[in-house]
């Protein structure tokens, strides 16, 4: 969940009434957001840095708000206001409208080099902006903010913001050969190549994780002015040339991205923000894209869109019995809005450039729901009838877990992952004999795979619990997952015990299996679908001292008393006698 | 004689005493070793009140074993001296009595005996004085005798340099009658007894899962299957209406695979809806509009949710005709490639409850969730407006916290997006209703443990398995179980 921070004050200035810290994390709650924290730059300083660091910070109360990760519109201080606004019923949604300049429009030509990189583009010019210190940052964070979040870290879009002033049109976007591009990036005092630049941003924290996108790609993308001054190279870096500052009038704003419907939704977002500081308040001046194939765009899309939803299925979905009247004014509040057409029963909604998240009636009727006040609804329980069934594996695990601490085991709950070591060369076998299935991005070796026996995590326990009295008596009842070539992977429920003391106590985990055999109701014998134990043998038991167990026609498992070396490996320091079966052929 | 024996000899002597007696003094008269009477002693102090016993220590000097040799046969160096013949010893020999070494540099130092290196056949030691006092002897005599006192400090320690003696710490009972004083006991029948302790144990965190498992039975909802750790991301994310760009299907957030790297089956007429759904819309959603690829859903990852086994069980009943009501659960594990913490691991179990039915409403999903939620003994419930790609409306479930004085998040819930049902061939008038939380995070609290280490995984605390109670989610005031977002 995206969080944004915003100062107080302005907050409440703009809201045009204070409130206490209370009563607005109540009015939060309400609307879906989270009041997460009230700090101060100071207070962030000095918790991350020292308290030195942060003698000369601002104490300005600043609160950090959790925004739903859909509303892209409540991302900003002027987005949270406006959203706010409207539901208090203060101030009625603005209108936001895109006008055609008096002059030449602005254009912006993608060239057919892109395709293979970056291949969208979209762009629109604000117009007589009138920034502040406080608005230029929320400006600046925005774009932070959706960078980090709907353009998930730049790689789906990426948005470039240019004094026009300083430019001039048409501009080419296009992709060159990184050592062909060459010009001097925002907060740098000279030129560089762009393999000079990826270089240098290698180690820059903020950059560094970007330069993946295009890193290993023959061509990077680039945006030109008609006198070859490089605006930025996306998703990387802007140009310093056209830097915008906070006397900057006019607006050339870019996104390029691979994803064109995002890319549209943030420069909608962009635009719709911050027109309201333009002369012309809420108005954005149209752009011209030209796509390879030669057809031309304008751009921002800024679409209302009119949604049809019949009252009663608003009321039927959040149990509610509200009028339709009443319902358009709900959702009108939710920044939507609605009035009652047709029958008296249809509500026609209209979804603004600003709530890009509306994608279906649901989203609507959330919407109502919201406005209605969640704590506000009946609730009742559903007439649903049902009879319970346990799933049968689940069902037989529960029994035996009881029996088995009745026998005088301890139950243990092990981690399903693990490192390769400790279901392979711990135990004596080699990897590729075990039908793990292995994990691709592992952070540490803990998760190398999982697991294909329980024994490891009961040993692992042991080990932990060294300094406790002996004797240790141990099982687990839980899943083990072996590669199939069926279905890929599957799991297997598996009961495993282990007996560690000064002595193996074979015939402790003999006695147990026999205690299981017994519970399952599986005779001894071959017989009749009873149980046998055959002399066998295993990488992981001391020779001379291992069983395979066969019931019911198959084999289950094995028992016996454990390798020293398998003991040593563990860091264990006693004999150890072990049993492991599965479970799936008993139901 | 058993320790019982000596508890009544103890108690019956008590009772003829004037005021009470030592532990020591008694196990003299008795004739028998002081420990029994101290184990007498305390298994009268574990009846209560019958007796009162105040510990008291007193020092007092023993004689060592070498210590007690000398009192009875001399000191080293007197019996070197007496074993000198008036015409002499040959120093070789002497050296070889048994206490020649020592004795022979004591007798020396005190001008007893001396050696005459120019004798023919070797050095030879004759005597110096004709008698000697056994000043050592004497002294370990007036120990031995009680009469420690009567050396003076400097005699003391140098005889304990010797090792001859030992300061020696006696911890006696001042034994006296208590309130409930009397010489009959009645031995108590819920003594805890070795074989009691020495059973085995159900693990905390699953004695609430158990406890899970019956809510939701008593409340009529059935298991759905999850033996399934390894998932497809379809079944994960897309079946779920969860777009493939979505962060949740960051390398940095799941655990893909890489073998085996791609799930083989998946129903393919049903995928092409998915696909539909989210690269055009449909049903009467505009869909996500970017363009869906197979490959994506096909990589298999270790389920992040089980969620995923929920949307196979839905599958399973959109085929089934006509539409039955159903009412499901499951608690089993999910991983997460996230950054690990105190409360944090890769694996966690998660909680899920499913309701589907014609024509259920949020206010359905209110009132189901206050029953579940009372049965989990907690009844201060609040919903907050949420955001959950495949729920819509969404609500989090908060709870007020007594001992932190607010309200925290203990579950997460809402109702399933008709992208993700439609496609699946569900009736258009149903809905479903669906809430989770995690399964150790209760139990945390139900515990009082911080670390998730020390209840999940082999670094448990097996002592705290052994010592957990029982789990009674509804019985004791407590404060309600939290959940951090997921």
């Amino acid at each position: 969940m995206p969080t944004v921070s915003v100062k107080r004050d302005l907050l409440f200035q703009a809201l045009g009434r204070t409130y206490t810290d209370e009563e607005f994390d109540e009015l939060c709650f309400e609307f879906g957001l989270e009041l997460d924290e009230i700090t101060s730059e100071k207070e962030i300083i000095s918790k991350e840095q020292g308290n030195v660091k942060a003698a000369g910070a601002s104490d300005v109360v600043l609160y950090k708000i959790d925004v739903p990760a859909n509303r892209y519109d409540l991302l900003c201080l002027e987005g949270l206001v406006r959203g706010l606004q409207v539901f208090k019923e203060r101030i009625k949604a603005p209108v936001y409208k895109r006008v055609m300049p008096d002059g030449k429009i602005q254009k912006l030509i993608i060239t057919e080099e892109t395709a293979k990189i970056r291949p969208f583009a979209v762009a629109a010019v604000l117009r007589n902006i009138k920034f502040t210190k406080d608005r230029y940052d929320s400006f600046i964070e925005l774009q932070e903010k959706l960078h980090q979040n709907i353009c998930r870290k730049r790689a789906l879009v990426a948005i470039g913001t240019h004094d026009l002033d300083t430019l001039s049109g048409p501009f080419t976007y296009t992709a060159k050969r990184p050592s062909d591009i060459k010009f001097k990036p925002l907060n740098k005092t000279k030129e560089y190549t762009a393999c000079e630049l990826m270089n240098i941003y290698k180690t820059d924290n903020h950059l560094k994780h970007y330069l993946h996108i295009i890193e290993n790609k023959p061509l990077y993308p680039v945006i030109y002015d008609s006198n070859g001054v490089v605006l930025s190279m996306p998703p990387i870096i802007n140009g310093d040339h056209s830097r915008i500052t906070v006397n900057t009038r006019n607006i050339f704003i870019e996104c390029t991205g691979t994803d064109f419907t995002k890319a549209k939704i943030v420069l909608d977002i962009i635009v719709t923000m911050f027109s309201e500081y333009c002369e012309n308040q809420f108005t954005v001046e149209a752009a011209e894209v030209v796509f390879p194939n030669g057809k031309s765009h304008t751009f921002p899309e800024l679409a209302y869109r009119k949604e049809m939803v019949r009252a009663d299925l608003i009321n039927k979905k959040v149990g509610i019995r509200e009028t339709p009247e009443n319902l358009a004014k709900l959702l009108t509040r939710m920044y939507l809005k609605s009035e009652v057409i047709g029958d008296g029963n249809q509500i026609e909604i209209e979804i603004p450039p600003t709530r890009a998240d509306i994608i279906h009636a649901c989203d609507i009727v959330e919407d109502a729901a919201i406005a209605y006040g969640y704590n506000n609804i009946q609730m009742t329980l559903p007439k649903t009838y049902t009879i319970a069934n346990q799933f049968p594996l689940n069902k037989l695990t529960e029994l035996l877990r009881h029996d088995m601490a009745a026998a005088g085991f301890t139950e243990a709950l092990t981690f399903a992952l693990c490192s390769q070591e400790d279901i392979a060369d711990k135990l004596g076998v080699d990897i590729s004999a075990t039908k793990a299935v292995h994990i691709s991005n592992p952070k540490t070796a803990e998760f190398q795979v999982a697991r294909t026996t329980l024994l490891p995590g009961l040993l692992k326990t042991i080990a932990a619990n060294r300094k406790m009295p002996l004797p240790l008596k141990l099982f687990e009842i839980s899943d083990i997952v072996i590669k199939d070539s069926n279905t890929g992977a599957k799991n297997y429920r598996h009961l495993c015990a282990v007996y560690y003391n000064k002595n193996p106590g074979f015939e402790i985990i003999h006695g147990l299996l026999d205690r299981i055999m017994q519970l399952l109701d599986v005779p001894p014998g071959e017989d009749k679908g009873g149980y046998v134990i055959k002399a066998s043998e295993g990488p992981a038991f001391f020779p001379g001292r291992c069983a395979e167990i066969f019931a019911r026609g198959q084999s289950v498992g094995k028992l016996g008393v454990l390798h020293p070396d398998v003991i040593t490996k563990f860091e264990l320091t006693m004999p150890c006698s072990s049993l492991e079966i599965n479970v799936g052929p008993f139901l | 004689m058993a320790d019982g024996q000596v508890a009544e000899l103890l108690l019956r002597r008590l009772e003829a005493s004037d005021g009470g007696l030592d532990s020591a003094e008694l196990a003299a008269e008795l004739g028998m070793e002081h420990q029994a009477v101290v184990g007498a002693v305390k298994s009268l102090q574990a009846l209560g009140e019958v007796i009162e016993a105040e510990l008291r220590s007193t020092k007092h000097w023993e004689l060592t074993a070498e210590g007690e040799e000398i009192a009875r046969e001399g000191s080293h160096e007197a019996r070197v001296f007496r074993s000198i013949p008036p015409e002499g010893l040959a120093q070789s020999e002497l050296m070889r009595l048994p206490s020649g070494k020592v004795g022979f540099s004591k007798a020396m130092s005190n001008k007893w005996i001396r050696v005459d290196k120019s004798a023919a056949d070797g050095p030879r030691v004759f005597r110096v004085v004709d008698s000697m006092e056994d000043e050592v002897q004497r002294r370990l005599q007036l120990v031995r005798g009680g009469q420690a006192e009567k050396l003076g400090e400097k005699e003391r320690s140098e005889l304990r340099k010797r090792k001859l003696l030992a300061e020696v710490t006696l911890k006696t009972y001042w034994v006296s009658k208590g309130s409930a004083f009397s010489t009959s006991i009645s031995k108590q029948e819920t003594e805890l007894s070795p074989e009691m302790i020495s059973s085995g144990h159900l693990h905390p965190l699953l004695k609430v899962r158990s406890q899970f498992r019956q809510i939701f039975l008593e409340m009529g909802f059935t298991e759905m299957p999850t033996d399934n750790f390894i998932e497809s991301s379809f079944w994960n994310f897309d079946a779920l209406f969860q777009p493939q760009q979505h962060p949740a299907r960051d390398q940095h957030d799941t655990f893909f695979l890489r073998d085996p790297a791609e799930a083989l089956q998946l129903p393919m007429d049903y995928v092409q809806r998915v696909k539909r759904t989210h690269s055009q819309g449909g049903y009467g959603s505009q869909g996500y509009k970017y363009n869906w690829k197979l490959d994506e859903a096909r990589k298999n990852l270790l389920r992040t949710h089980t969620t995923s086994a929920s949307a196979r069980a839905l599958y399973r009943l959109a085929q089934k005709k006509p539409f039955t009501p159903v009412k499901y659960f499951s608690i089993d594990r999910v991983f997460r490639n996230e950054t690990l913490d105190a409360t944090h691991l890769a694996e966690f179990h998660q909680i899920e409850g499913v309701v589907a039915d014609h024509g259920l409403t949020l206010g359905h999903l209110m009132g189901v969730l206050r029953e579940f939620f009372t049965k989990l003994g907690i009844t201060q419930l609040r919903f907050k407006p949420a955001y959950n790609p495949y729920t819509e409306p969404s609500m989090e479930v908060f709870s007020y916290h007594q001992g932190l004085k607010k309200w925290v998040e203990v579950g997460n819930s809402g109702v399933f997006r008709p992208e993700m049902l439609l496609p699946m061939g569900l009736p258009e008038n149903v809905s479903v209703i669906a809430w989770g939380l995690s399964l150790e995070r209760p139990t945390m609290i139900k515990y009082g443990i911080n670390n998730i280490r020390e209840l999940v995984g082999h670094k448990v605390n097996l002592q705290m398995v052994y010592d957990s109670p029982l789990c009674r989610l509804d019985a004791e005031p407590r404060p309600p179980p939290t959940q951090e977002a997921a």
